[in-house]
Formats: C-alpha cells, structure tokens, sequence
C-alpha cells in the first residue's frame, strides 16, 4: 500500500504541491488525472524518490520510502515513462533486460535475454524485434518495448507515465488493454497518469483529481461520470468553459 | 549601485558554479572506488574517447611540430641558434603543445560529445529511468567516461608527442637541410625523463577536467534541443579554459623551481 500524507514541493517560488494526500491499496489500479502542470509527474517522483518532497510523508507498506535502501526499494518499482525513456545505445532486448543484466538482481545473460523476449512477447513483439535498436522502431512498438522493460523483473508497484500520448486511437486501445491486463495478472499496484479519459476507463479502479496541487477529489472509476464536483465535471467532459481556467 | 549589484551577482554566480563543478568531481572521485562498477561502459569510452580521437591528436600534433620546426629555424637565425630546432621542438611538444593542444581538441571532439549524449538523456527523461531501474547515473555514465578519459589522455598525448617529433623531423631534414641522425641525437640528448612526465601528468589531468565537464553540463541540461545546445557549447568552453588555467599552474608546479 502507497499512503501519501500531507505532500508539499516547490521548485522556487513555484508551489505545485500543496498537501498531496493519496492512498494506494495493494494490487489497485490508480488513475492520477489533472491539467498539465499541475503536479502529476512530480508526485509520481516524489514516490521513486526522484524529487524529494519538501515536506509530508510518503510510506510504501508501511514504510517511508526516505528511510529504505535505495536499490532494493527501487527494485519493487517498474515504470513506463511518456516517451518511452529507452536507452538510444542499447538493443530491444538489452533495454528490456537492463535491470536483469547488473545489480542486485543480476541473472546470466542467457537467462536475461530469454525473459527479456518472453517480456516482449508479453506485449504483442516478436522475438525478431530483440535485436533491433529503440530508433527503428514505431512510436507503438517503443511504448510496448518501455513496457516490457517495466515489468521485467516482476515489480510490485507499476507506474504508467501518460502511456498512451502520441498514439493513433487503436495503438491507444491495444496499451491499454495491456496495462489492465498485465496489472490483474501480474496482481501488481498501478498508479497512471494521463489526461486520456478512454485509458482512465480501460486503466483505472479508482481515480484522483489532482488540481491546483491537491487531490480535489477520489473515487471508483464508476462514480466518476455521476461526479457532482464542477472540477471534475470540467475536466472530464472537456469542457473550456468552468472553475479551471483553460490559459495556465 | 545596479551596476554594483550586477557585478556582485555575477561574481556569485560564478563562485556558485565553481563550487556545484567542485562537488560534482569530488562525487565523481569518490564513485570510482566504490561498486559497483561497469567494466563495459569503461571499455566502449576507452575506445571512444581514447582511440577514436587518435587522428586529431595525431594530425594536430604533426602539423604543430613542422610549423614549431619552421619557426624555431627562422627565430633561431636571428642569433645564429638554428641548430636548437631538434631539442626545442622536443621540449616544447612534450612540455606544453602536445597536452594543451591534444587537451583542446579532444575537448572539442569529446567534451561536446559528452554533454549532448547525456544531456539529451536528460531531457527524454533516460536519467530517471536508470535512477528506476537502480542504477545510479554519476557510476553508470559519469565514472566510465572520467575515467577512461583520465587513462586516456596520457596515451594519447604520448603517441601525439612522438608523432609531434616527427613533424618537426620530416620538416627539419628535407626543408630546413638537417641532417637525420644528428637531428635525432639533438632530440633524444636534451630530451630528460621529467619533461616526457609532465607532459603527461599534464595529460592525465586535461582528461579529467575534458570528461568532468561534459557530464557535469550535460547532467544540468536545459530543456529542449536549446538547453542541450548550450550544455554543449559550455562543455567545452568551460573544458577549454580549465585546460588552460589547469596547465599554468602545473606549469608552476612542475618547473618554477
């Protein structure tokens, strides 16, 4: 379970979070939706241990994420990140198999390169694609590869980084069912940002309305339509006219 | 007095950089002794930084010895001192041409590298994927590349010395009429032990000071292909002119006594 408590940061004199509290249960699927800018990618941050929090609390089963070692706590965290965030230099498989290939859990490379192509036949990529470069690939190929390379060491905890931006509409649909399928098998806890309201949908058991760098509001995915909050309402009709001013 | 206050700003800002460069290489030393370390990455800079810049040391170093030989001839016949083109040649190709300007290209071809590599991992977010996927960034990208350009230098420069020689040989002996044996001697004779290492003392140094700077801009890139470009041009500046303020003061250190 992620508990977030009273999360404050600033970059200057730019506050973007402002008491952040935020629950995860283990094996949830967390949907963070939000206007650009308003804190999303930070708080994901702030969880890895990326940004570190001005102030507030955040516990990962109990435990503060400050207070743990740094590589095994990082080794119950894969991440799908908006761009993809492959290694230009690196191989599909030698992406997907990095963290298999050094630190604390190092496998032989024979080993590796077999679940980094089970991993990419996970998600729909052929054994082909293995020894191809992140450059010659699709931008759809290169979010299945990002994905692979999340859940290669089996993480506990997934985090989806606006996983289906700059996709045509099927690509969008084919990472989602994957996120929601490798999610329920895996039983892993997933927190995802995007502003896609098909992917919230597809993606989410609960959902969080961060705004003005506070949750605004959280519930089931199902309650999100019959939300009376105006923020919400806005947000996820699309609507220019409401509380959220559109010019940020 | 916004004037005043401009200056003072400046001189902080300045004293601010020094000292984040400062901690940056102090991080960066106290990451290559501890694990764990990446033979590979080590291996893949070894031959980037160091053999790959061969040729323009190299071609820098052969075009520099012939035009020190024409120089020194044609100085030296003011005062009759032709015949010091061999010893002179030497000296200063392996005292100060050979590191500062192999130091100076490579920080060219490499501190530029450097910094556009990392800084545009920076900004495609490849630097927090390695901090998720635990690896930590200064002892996957920053460690290999000091190193292996630390090591490297002083290889090169050595090749870059003798190639440097050379010139000035082929230039003396079919332009300048010296004879080629006696050219050699003149060179090996004054040539001593102490010149040849701190040479590449010297070399060992602008290896570290080329590799630190290019992490260190391209780890604190700016956004977008803009912020990259600027890490870029400031690698090496900055590289270039701690190559040249670094060389005086071991240029002190080495021969003020």
């Amino acid at each position: 379970m992620i508990e977030m408590t009273d999360v404050h940061k600033a970059f200057g004199s730019k506050q973007v979070l402002r008491g952040v509290n935020l629950t995860v249960q283990s094996g949830e699927s967390m949907v963070i939706i939000g206007g650009s800018g308003t804190g999303k990618s930070i708080t994901i941050k702030c969880i890895l241990g990326l940004v570190h929090p001005d102030s507030g609390q955040i516990l990962l089963d109990g435990k503060n994420v400050e207070d743990e070692e740094r590589d095994a706590f990082l080794a119950k965290f894969g991440m799908l990140f908006q761009g993809g965030a492959l290694f230009d230099s690196l191989s599909v498989w030698q992406n997907v198999a990095f963290r298999l290939l050094r630190g604390s859990l190092k496998r032989p490379k024979d080993e590796a390169r077999e679940i980094a192509i089970e991993k990419l036949r996970r998600v729909g990529l052929t054994p082909e694609v293995a020894d191809q470069f992140p450059a010659e690939l699709s931008g759809g190929m290169q979010k299945r590869v990002g994905l692979a390379r999340a859940i290669a060491a089996d993480p506990e905890v997934i985090f989806f980084d606006e996983p289906t931006t700059g996709l045509d509409p099927i690509m969008a649909g084919v990472i989602n069912d994957l996120i929601r399928e490798i999610v329920v098998e895996m039983g892993a806890t997933a927190i995802t940002i995007t502003h896609d309201m098909t992917s919230v949908r597809a993606i989410a058991d609960k959902v969080a309305m961060l705004h003005g760098g506070k949750i605004r509001w959280m519930g089931p995915v199902a309650e999100l339509d019959g939300c009376s909050d105006p923020y919400v309402d806005q947000f996820i009709h699309g609507k220019a006219e409401g509380p959220i001013a559109a010019v940020r | 007095m916004n004037i005043l206050a401009g200056i003072g700003r400046s001189f902080l800002g300045i004293l601010s950089l020094i000292g984040r460069i400062t901690i940056f290489a102090s991080l960066a030393i106290s990451h290559l002794v501890r694990p764990p370390f990446y033979p590979r990455e080590f291996l893949v800079q070894l031959g980037y930084i160091g053999f790959l810049s061969l040729p323009v040391v190299g071609l820098t170093a052969l075009f520099t010895g012939g035009a020190l030989a024409l120089q020194i001839y044609s100085g030296g016949a003011r005062f009759n001192a032709e015949t010091v083109v061999p010893s002179i040649v030497a000296i200063g190709i392996v005292r100060e041409l050979g590191p500062v300007l192999g130091g100076l290209m490579v920080a060219g071809r490499v501190a530029a590298s450097i910094a556009a590599e990392i800084g545009t991992m920076k900004v495609t977010e490849q630097i927090d994927a390695l901090t998720t996927l635990s690896t930590h960034p200064m002892k996957y990208l920053t460690v290999p590349r000091v190193l292996a350009a630390t090591l490297s230098m002083p290889v090169l420069v050595a090749i870059g010395d003798i190639i440097g020689i050379m010139g000035g040989y082929l230039v003396g002996v079919t332009r300048l009429d010296f004879n080629a044996a006696a050219y050699m001697t003149n060179t090996l004779d004054f040539l001593e032990v102490s010149d040849v290492i701190s040479g590449l003392a010297k070399a060992a140094v602008f290896g570290f000071i080329v590799a630190t700077m290019g992490c260190y801009h391209g780890m604190n890139s700016g956004r977008g292909a803009q912020g990259v470009g600027r890490a870029t041009t400031s690698a090496v500046v900055s590289a270039s002119i701690l190559i040249l303020a670094s060389n005086y003061i071991l240029t002190e250190v080495f021969f003020s006594a």
